[in-house]
């Protein structure tokens, strides 16, 4: 069994991934107790209940993530969303704090938990702890392992992997990285955000646009050519007087090349990111892995990485680390 | 002036960056003889890569900060990323030394023995502080973008587990699987020639308007600037602070550990230790914007950057 799961921003994204063939769909409440707190996104408890509903009808599981850190003497948001996911039928939670596992495993021992991304658990040793510890059933493995990695891994671990496939491109290990509080205050492990809108902004002088965060300028192009978001890690820099992407290109993941390799190291589900992302776009994507894998997992050939191009940031797509390009 | 029980403790912390090992040697040397620092954190924890060429450097060091009267902790990988860097790291939990745990899957390994946490565990609250403690943590050293009133909340909380601030040096801000020192020279990890030796303290980036912004040591991105504890040794004690954590770079460390000493020790103002930072590592401007609970890389009221 291979598991497609689907991001969903609104119940209205998480309908369209079911209808198009989402095996599961994961979604976050609207607080500070998931990673995409972005305004105008996210799940009212009865958002949630009702959502659950509609997926199990046909036969899709709705999975809560809880993924980002607890606030020191505020925890009680975090441990209210792991109550809520367990109230609402959800089928599984998809953590990182301890707090929140803690909490998830001595309070609802029958909730399924997931280890979100936000863990950075990417050996055997880290991984048996949270399941020794939490009984945590499934890992999302942080974006910064090889295939051939994957696979060895597989055979040291009691729990799934999932694998993240297509979307939006951590070049950092996710849940060890504040680049974006050290320039805006706010980060993904603190607040739920990276690179947070309320602090871009965008102008022209002499002829170039210019991407700023918090007032500096993360990357810039000549007048006419798209200057990208403003995340700090895909920006360009200069290093020994010489401006480049340092750390990442602009570019987003896309595994459809790769699947048929993914699929044998043994990964059970593979990820969509994007819950920013619209219903239009969940929907193409949505369709386009359900094809692919039904394609793999029947013998056939499948597709090529231009069939999402166009959904991809910049249009161009990476296979990241899975490659070992890296090495 | 004598050193009362509640005095606020000095601990040089592990060093990021990749000196030679005949550096390493010297400057250990110094820091036993010399250095006014309770603690001394010794091991690799950026790249697994580079353990092989220092280790007898390392382990000579030990024995030499021992003899000095320091008390030695040995620090535990970031990121294992293979079998070779997973046993150092199951080897080191094993072990009778002190040692600091940076990933959690040094825990299994630990079996409930003492250990400090490290600032790489993902540690934001005063429930998850408090399960560590109960699988024997003594002694936290926070997340970096963590703010003073937060570590206060969650020592508040844990009053059986010492905390140790991160009080000087370029913020460990990223990690990565890819090598930025090995890209950014037209190599790959696997053949990266050791490059980063090249840089003692990471190699600075600037934006395109020439600010000053992040620095890259192999697979870690950091701040470009130097961050710096304002706080008096009252005001740590209020948060439950009870030590400060200083980061080896380039500077004279024994003279940046002394001038601390005088200023946690009520001997010279904060003024003077911003100076004495300045001279010993100039070109940097200093933040402390994290503690107060703004972005990492402004300065509160107290501090202000390089002129």
């Amino acid at each position: 069994m291979l598991e497609l799961v689907c991001p969903a921003g609104t119940p209205a994204s998480l309908h369209a991934a079911v209808e198009s063939g989402a095996d599961a769909v994961y979604c976050g409440l609207r607080d500070a107790t998931n990673a995409r707190n972005f305004p105008g996104l996210n799940f009212s408890p009865d958002e949630l209940a009702a959502s659950v509903e509609f997926a199990h009808a046909r036969g899709a599981k709705v999975l809560l993530a809880v993924n980002t850190f607890a606030t020191a003497g505020h925890t009680a948001p975090w441990t209210g969303a792991v109550d809520t996911a367990a109230a609402c039928g959800a089928d599984a939670i998809v953590a990182a704090d301890l707090t929140v596992l803690d909490h998830a495993a001595n309070r609802h021992p029958q909730l399924r938990l997931h280890l979100s991304v936000q863990a950075a658990a990417g050996t055997p040793e880290a991984i048996v702890f949270y399941a020794e510890r939490f009984g945590v059933k499934r890992v999302v493995l942080p974006r910064i392992l090889s295939i051939p990695e994957i696979a060895a891994l597989a055979k040291e671990i009691p729990v799934e992997i999932e694998a993240f496939a297509f979307g939006g491109l951590c070049v950092m290990t996710e849940g060890r990285c504040d680049l974006s509080s050290y320039v805006t205050g706010r980060s993904p492990n603190l607040s739920g955000v990276c690179s947070p809108s309320e602090c871009v902004s965008y102008s022209s002088e002499a002829g170039q646009r210019s991407a700023k965060l918090s007032g500096l300028t993360i990357d810039r192009s000549a007048a006419g050519q798209p200057v990208g978001y403003p995340t700090i890690c895909k920006g360009r820099f200069v290093d020994k007087g010489e401006a480049s992407h340092i750390f990442e290109d602009p570019v987003s993941l896309n595994t459809i090349d790769v699947l048929p390799d993914l699929i044998r190291a043994g990964v059970s589900a593979l990820k969509i990111e994007g819950r920013q992302r619209g219903k239009a776009y969940v929907q193409q994507v949505t369709r386009e892995f359900r094809t692919a894998i039904d394609a793999v997992l029947a013998g056939q050939r499948t597709g090529t990485a231009d069939t999402l191009a166009a959904l991809t940031e910049g249009h161009r797509s990476t296979t990241g680390a899975y490659r070992k390009t890296w090495r | 002036m004598a050193l009362t029980s509640t005095s606020i403790e000095l601990t040089l912390g592990p060093l990021y960056y990749n000196w030679p090992a005949g550096r390493l040697a010297d400057f250990y040397a110094r820091i036993a003889d010399e250095a006014p620092v309770e603690r001394v954190h010794l091991g690799e924890i950026v790249c697994g890569k580079r353990s092989p060429l220092t280790i007898d450097a390392v382990v000579a060091a030990a024995e030499r900060l021992e003899r000095g009267g320091k008390t030695v902790v040995w620090s535990g990988l970031i990121s294992p990323v293979n079998k070779r860097e997973r046993r150092m790291t199951r080897d080191l939990m094993q072990g009778d030394g002190l040692v600091e745990i940076n990933d959690f899957g040094a825990l299994k390994d630990r079996q409930d023995r003492p250990f400090v946490a490290g600032p790489f565990l993902n540690v934001y609250n005063e429930a998850a502080l408090a399960l560590l403690a109960s699988m024997g943590c003594r002694r936290w050293c926070p997340r970096v973008e963590l703010s003073l009133d937060a570590i206060s909340a969650i020592a508040a909380g844990n009053p059986g587990v010492e905390v140790e601030l991160f009080a000087f040096g370029r913020l460990p801000l990223a990690h990565s699987g890819r090598c930025y020192h090995a890209r950014q020279n037209g190599l790959t990890k696997d053949s990266c020639q050791y490059v980063c030796e090249k840089d003692p303290d990471g190699a600075g980036v600037e934006t395109l308007d020439g600010i000053p912004f992040l620095a890259y040591n192999g697979v870690q991105t950091l701040s470009h600037a130097l961050h710096v504890s304002p706080f008096s040794s009252a005001a740590l004690r209020r948060s439950g602070v009870s030590a400060l954590r200083l980061s080896p770079h380039s500077g004279d460390m024994v003279a940046i550990a002394q001038t601390w000493r005088g200023f946690l020790d009520g001997r010279s103002d904060l003024d003077a230790l911003l100076a004495a930072i300045r001279d010993e590592m100039p070109g940097f401007d200093l933040v402390s914007g994290y503690l107060a609970g703004k972005a990492g890389r402004e300065w509160s009221g107290v501090i202000q950057p390089a002129t």
